[in-house]
């Protein structure tokens, strides 16, 4: 009976668990999912190598998606005040549209387009005799609509395959506008193995085209971009909503509920706190090296860990006003997360959790899960890269593979006139000194207990076998994934655009996320699988009239 | 305003297409393909096709969606998928073993002319396709058509699986078009009460709305078998529902193997519901049952019963060309005004068709294939609707201008009902006008004055 043995987690010995995922695939799938299927020995002291954004075996049902998903959908797509065009057949920009739950609001300017979808929508003529003349005209025609400040293009796969220059058609409508930024991201779905290379892509025209345009210096003592945060299911909010009350200011986002003006005056800052590493770490050095604004890693997802970052940004500027707002916040708004932390522990405590979820949150989610009291047995991540499983220092030993150096590499140097280090480097020595860490990531793996499963790229032949084998009180991973693990009766979480919740970020995202949980793995409906006459097949009295 | 940069002023858009009314052809493909038992969908192109199509069919209902990808890169796209192609063969019958693979294709491996008969007959060679395991495909081009040709054209690739014996197996082929599980399920229940044995394809009931019960099959018990299709070339006829989605493959059949077709619309409302099953009497030479007049009287008698509420009521659409047809019948027959009617699939016959059945209604109709959502809105903007019928999209128009709005249609994603409860045939009718009354008169008890509020309606 599902029910009654899913209370307790089957005894597999891991390494079992991994020939069991290998044994049905032909002997070459075989030795390269043993590469990404790492079971995971940090108390070692020593971090075996996991194989990380290679290529996903053709036929091979994959999680992952295509660079323009990482591009338009992931980090152009959250912006509100840009027309995020898409030349190619209509699919592409269909797909993109809104179904990222990425929340905006309109802002003073009222400027929001986030719920239109712009697309060139080639024909076969298009492809025949190029598309370029069609791409002008779409531009020419959004501009006269809507006379943005910003008009994006983005190339879906025929584009690259038959020459269209969108960079030079880009230019020259930004120069015949003057008044509206235009630029290109050659981003088609085959570049790269995973969604990875868009967000490369996209970090380096936004750098390149965007950030830096806007000299003007905004008001704000403590003065911040919060980097790869998207704000799904309203997490940028309640970010913003906390960062306010300390008295941080947001400078820009990359890129939930983002503004053109916010990427352009990104480099006014005076430190980078960067949320999703996988992401958004590209810009984060570009702006380190050409303005010379430090970076620290954070995580607002967890109260605990939110506390832990707020503290990390107040010890950053190092003034005590903030040090003691900081303090100050924190005092206030754990309470209630305790109160229902304390509340909903008592039900969710050792339960176990499996998550396979982007380049970050398969590890920000784990301290979730372990603020209710909940192990997570296995976990990995769909596209990462070998520094978000291991940590920046194997950045590099990574051997470049073809797909990835197909991908543009910014050479960036410090501006002549607006490089200015917001630290001295005897203020970052100290820093460095007392425990303080710049530019760091320690990955996933060193935060997992020994002898939990470590898997890259998961597959849905993989997720079905662990959920049979390991059992997990509550799987968590994307919309493809939801369905196929509920029908085994493990309720399943969406880690991408949260199902229909959130906010999970922050502290009352975290109350929300413990609610969520309890009441996912402690639904009545999965008690309800088998119908009587399933569960007692034969039939042993006669009916007992009245 | 969530579409608060709309305009009133209607200005020629020549190559701008904003919130569009369709989408690509590989989706299509892949719906139709999940309707074959024990079929894997393949997408040959670059993963995030598969990937978007997965998740579109996934949010819609609220189902596992299985399909693979030939998972192209750099270097497929320069020198062709073929072997990928071969690649994802050999593993999707080692890994998943399913009955088929329905591989269609994307801009990506259209662009670079990828030939998929020439790769199946490589794979048959090599021997990579098991004995009694089948490798259909269709070429799905994004840039062409729309998700709605897409559809069709899968389907074209699974009348190809016929193999006539020579000796008619007295069943007639219904090709359903794109409608949803539960309206499938409808179509059967329909032709089995008239006592015609048939053929469907394709068949998602039992596929995309599955039980829960603690057990995952990748491959669900629904779905047409190989056996019925191989077999659709030795039956009587063939009844194509839909010109667009179901209409190739009927005249594939009949050109191939002359089985002959007849291409009706889609059954939804009164009069497209009467001719289907007038169709099904005449070929099986059957009576109409009682029972099944009985439910036509009730779908005559509601219309009787609340009439006041529907006439002169003007009503915007947005759909796929085969569904509007019949619902734009079905609301003028029951003398709506549909006003604005857009697809977003090209198509002049279309437009033509909506003018026919229209044409008597007494007011301007704006009507246009290649249309988007964008310009049925500027459409309401100038002239108002009381009822807009679209899928979820349509929302952001409807809270936009207010106007009361059935989901009907493909994509819904924020609303449940349509795996379950058909739009097909007299019930389904009767589920249509409850749901348009229920948004008409849920409007009215908000809008009405206090003196006015009414107990009874």
């Amino acid at each position: 009976m599902a029910t009654a043995t899913k209370k307790k987690m089957v005894q597999w010995d891991p390494a079992d668990v991994k020939a069991e995922l290998l044994k049905k695939y032909p002997p070459k799938v075989a030795r390269k999912r043993a590469k990404q299927i790492m079971i995971n020995e940090a108390l070692e002291n020593e971090t075996p190598a996991i194989s990380a954004n290679v290529r996903t075996t053709p036929g091979i049902i994959t999680m992952r998606g295509c660079t323009y998903a990482g591009c338009k959908g992931v980090i152009m797509g959250p912006t509100r005040d840009i027309v995020n065009l898409v030349h190619g057949p209509i699919g592409c920009s269909f797909y993109a549209w809104l179904t990222r739950r990425n929340q905006t609001d309109a802002g003073p300017d009222g400027e929001n387009y986030i719920n239109y979808c712009f697309s060139t929508d080639m024909q076969e003529q298009d492809i025949i005799f190029g598309g370029e003349k069609k791409l002008e005209t779409a531009i020419q025609e959004a501009y006269d609509l809507f006379h943005p400040k910003s008009i994006a293009v983005f190339a879906t796969c025929p584009v690259g395959l038959i020459g269209d220059d969108i960079h030079t058609v880009t230019a020259n409508m930004k120069e015949k506008f003057g008044d509206c930024n235009v630029y290109a991201f050659s981003c088609e779905g085959y570049k790269g193995v995973s969604q990875s290379a868009g967000h490369h892509i996209a970090n380096n025209q936004v750098f390149r085209h965007i950030v830096g345009e806007n000299d003007e210096e905004k008001p704000g003592k403590y003065k911040i971009n919060l980097l790869g945060e998207y704000n799904i299911g309203g997490d940028g909010f309640e970010i913003d909503r906390i960062f306010s009350k300390c008295g941080i200011t947001c400078i820009s986002t990359f890129s939930g509920n983002s503004t053109y003006d916010q990427f352009a005056s990104a480099h006014t800052a005076d430190l980078n706190a960067v949320m999703c590493h996988r992401s958004i770490n590209y810009v984060a050095d570009m702006l380190e090296t050409k303005f010379g604004i430090p970076w620290i890693k954070v995580n607002f997802i967890g109260a605990d860990s939110t506390a832990k970052s707020l503290r990390k940004i107040a010890k950053y500027f190092g003034d005590q006003e903030l040090i003691d707002k900081v303090e100050e916040v924190i005092a206030e708004e754990m309470p209630e997360v305790e109160v229902s932390r304390g509340d909903v522990r008592t039900r969710t405590e050792g339960k176990t959790a499996m998550m396979f979820v982007g380049g970050s949150r398969a590890h920000h989610y784990q301290d979730l899960f372990s603020e209710m009291g909940m192990k997570t047995i296995s976990a990995g991540y769909e596209f990462a890269h070998r520094d978000d499983y291991e940590g920046r220092q194997v950045i590099p030993h990574i051997k470049l593979d073809a797909d990835s150096r197909n991908i543009e590499e910014l050479e960036v140097e410090a501006d002549e006139t607006r490089y200015k280090p917001r630290k001295s480097a005897k203020e970052i020595e100290a820093l460095e000194e007392a425990g303080y860490q710049f530019k760091h990531y320690d990955g996933l793996v060193p935060g997992m207990d020994k002898g939990t499963i470590i898997i890259d790229d998961l597959n849905q032949y993989e997720a079905e076998k662990l959920v049979e084998l390991m059992k997990p009180d509550i799987f968590c991973a994307g919309i493809k994934e939801k369905y196929s693990i509920q029908k085994l009766g493990v309720p399943m979480k969406q880690l991408h655009s949260y199902d229909s919740g959130g906010p999970y970020a922050g502290f009352k995202g975290a109350i929300n996320f413990y609610n969520e949980i309890d009441r996912l793995v402690g639904s009545k409906v999965w008690s309800y699988m088998k119908a009587p006459w399933q569960e007692n097949p034969q039939l042993s009295a006669t009916y007992g009239w009245e | 305003m969530l579409l608060r940069h709309t305009p009133k002023e209607i200005t020629e858009r020549k190559a701008l297409t904003i919130n569009p009314a369709k989408t690509c052809q590989p989706i299509g493909a892949m719906y139709a393909a999940l309707g074959v038992h024990g079929c894997l969908p393949h997408s040959h192109g670059s993963q995030g096709c598969c990937a978007y199509h997965r998740s579109a069919l996934t949010r819609h209902y609220k189902e596992p969606v299985s399909a693979s990808t030939s998972s192209f890169t750099e270097g497929a796209s320069v020198f062709g998928g073929q072997a990928n192609m071969l690649q994802a063969i050999n593993n999707i019958f080692t890994v998943y073993n399913p009955e088929v693979i329905a591989v269609h294709t994307t801009c990506l491996s259209e662009t670079i002319g990828d030939d998929l008969p020439q790769i199946k007959k490589k794979a048959e060679t090599e021997g990579k396709i098991p004995a009694g395991k089948h490798v259909i495909s269709a070429s799905t081009p994004s840039y062409s058509g729309s998700h709605v040709t897409g559809f069709s054209n899968m389907v074209k690739a699974m009348a190809d699986m016929a193999e006539p014996t020579g000796k008619k197996n007295g069943k007639v082929n219904i090709i359903p078009g794109w409608v949803e599980p539960a309206d499938m399920e409808e179509i059967k229940r329909l032709t089995s009460m008239v006592g015609v044995q048939t053929i469907l394809f394709p068949d998602t009931s039992g596929v995309l709305n599955g039980p829960l019960s603690g057990e995952y099959k990748m491959f669900p018990d629904g779905g047409t078998t190989v056996a019925e299709l191989k077999s659709s070339g030795d039956s009587i006829g063939t009844l194509a529902l839909g010109e667009w989605c179901s209409a190739d493959a009927a005249r594939f059949l009949d050109k191939a193997h002359k089985v002959p077709c007849s291409v009706l619309d889609m059954p939804f409302g009164l009069k497209a519901t009467d001719r289907f099953i007038d169709a099904l009497r005449t070929v099986a030479g059957v009576t109409v049952p009682d029972e099944l007049s009985m439910e036509r009287g009730q779908l005559v008698d509601l219309i009787s019963d609340m009439h006041q509420y529907f006439y002169k009521k003007k009503v915007a659409l947005a759909g796929d060309p085969d569904q509007l047809i019949a619902m734009t019948e079905f609301l003028v027959s029951i003398d709506m005004c549909p006003v604005h009617i857009v697809t977003g699939t090209p198509g002049k016959k279309f437009e033509k068709r909506i003018r026919e059945i229209t044409k008597d209604m007494g007011c301007e109709v704006n009507v246009k294939a290649k249309g988007d959502l964008f310009q049925l809105h500027q459409w309401i903007k100038n002239e108002p609707v009381d009822l807009l019928i679209c899928n979820t999209y349509g929302k952001y128009i409807a809270r936009d201008e207010d106007i009361p709005l059935v989901r009907w249609g493909f994509p819904i994603l924020d609303r449940q009902g349509h795996q379950y409860f058909p739009t097909v045939g007299y019930k389904g009718g009767l589920r249509l006008l409850e749901k348009i009354l229920g948004v008409i008169m849920d409007r009215k008890d908000r809008d009405d004055p206090e003196e006015t509020f009414e107990l009874v309606l």
